[in-house]
């Protein structure tokens, strides 16, 4: 998936919340290995201290986890991926209510919209 | 000495103007650091002093503990902001001649990058087109093992996709322990490889800090940033 980063919220923020889709999407599985930093540096046209940085804050959520030499995995823990996924899902839900809200429609007509949608 | 470039005190004057006015600065090894200020804020001018092309007017400069000398020449690969290079010469012969000159030049990594980029080695540099011309330059500079690599306006000539191209060999090909200072007005470009940048305004340093703390204490990205600081 190409990187996007945008320009306002830290590139090492942005990077995480990255990482988080590219796990909860399936494109790395659980027990997969990382690429190298500077691979992902690379990939994602960003500083390799920055990118290591993400890394190094991303793994005190426990989704990734470092062997000394052999480098970074996923997490094999199916319960921490599904938190993530709700967390993910909680967000954009979330997030979406409050625009239409601000588009000034109730939640009820915000859930009949969806449903219409959905059923076209 | 930890510190790659240590600069303390430093002031430089023409006749009554002062280009530099107490510039001090640290940058240690591994560090990607952007030289940003408006047209006439010394960016050049305190390029040209750590590369030995300049005298100060007072304070010290030290490239990785060594005052400026030959042997701080030998640590620095900069990139000026015009070119040098002979019009007639082939992109061969330039080759040639980094690799007599600089024990560091690594030749295979210039045909690599040049091969990348589509760009035939026999031809002279005269039949080059300005951004092809400045991507020749780029690529020699950053072909040396060097240990601080200065560049005035690397991309400026240079069409976006090649731009995302030498920024990503920069990033990719870089060894940890050398630091690369980059001075530009295209910003929103550069950001992202960025460690950290430097405002210089009327030749003091307005601001030094790393890009993500910008971002993440004005929720503004550096371009933006500038924008404003330097609004006109």
């Amino acid at each position: 998936m190409p990187w996007n980063l945008n320009s306002d919220s830290p590139i090492f923020i942005q990077i995480i919340d990255h990482l988080q889709n590219d796990i909860v999407s399936g494109f790395y599985k659980p027990g997969d290995k990382l690429p190298s930093v500077r691979e992902l540096a690379a990939e994602a046209g960003v500083n390799p201290n920055t990118m290591q940085k993400a890394l190094s804050e991303f793994e005190l959520t426990g989704l990734v986890h470092s062997e000394r030499t052999s480098g970074r995995f996923i997490t094999e823990d199916q319960k921490l991926i599904e938190e993530l996924k709700t967390s993910l899902v909680q967000t954009q839900i979330k997030e979406f209510f409050e625009n239409m809200k601000k588009l000034g429609f109730t939640e009820n007509e915000i859930l009949q919209l969806v449903k219409e949608h959905t059923d076209k | 000495m930890s510190n790659l470039l240590e600069i303390q005190g430093l002031f430089k004057n023409y006749d009554n103007i002062q280009a530099l006015n107490n510039v001090n600065l640290s940058i240690s090894p591994g560090h990607i650091t952007g030289l940003l200020g408006p047209n006439g804020s010394g960016k050049t001018t305190l390029i040209k002093i750590i590369c030995g092309l300049l005298r100060p007017s007072s304070g010290t400069v030290l490239v990785d503990g060594n005052p400026i000398g030959p042997k701080s020449k030998a640590l620095i690969s900069y990139l000026p902001d015009k070119t040098y290079l002979s019009n007639n010469m082939t992109i061969l012969s330039v080759i040639e001649m980094f690799k007599d000159f600089y024990d560091d030049f690594d030749d295979n990594r210039a045909y690599e990058m040049l091969n990348s980029l589509n760009i035939d080695p026999r031809r002279k540099l005269k039949t080059l087109s300005k951004g092809n011309k400045e991507k020749v330059q780029l690529i020699l500079v950053m072909s040396r093992r060097a240990k601080l690599y200065i560049l005035d306006e690397p991309i400026a000539g240079v069409d976006p996709a090649a731009r995302d191209y030498i920024l990503r060999t920069i990033i990719s090909n870089y060894d940890p322990s050398a630091s690369i200072i980059i001075s530009t007005h295209l910003i929103a470009d550069i950001e992202p490889v960025l460690d950290e940048v430097i405002f210089l305004q009327n030749g003091y340093i307005r601001l030094y800090q790393p890009v993500d703390d910008i971002r993440a204490n004005t929720g503004k990205s550096v371009d933006e940033f500038f924008r404003e600081v330097y609004r006109c």
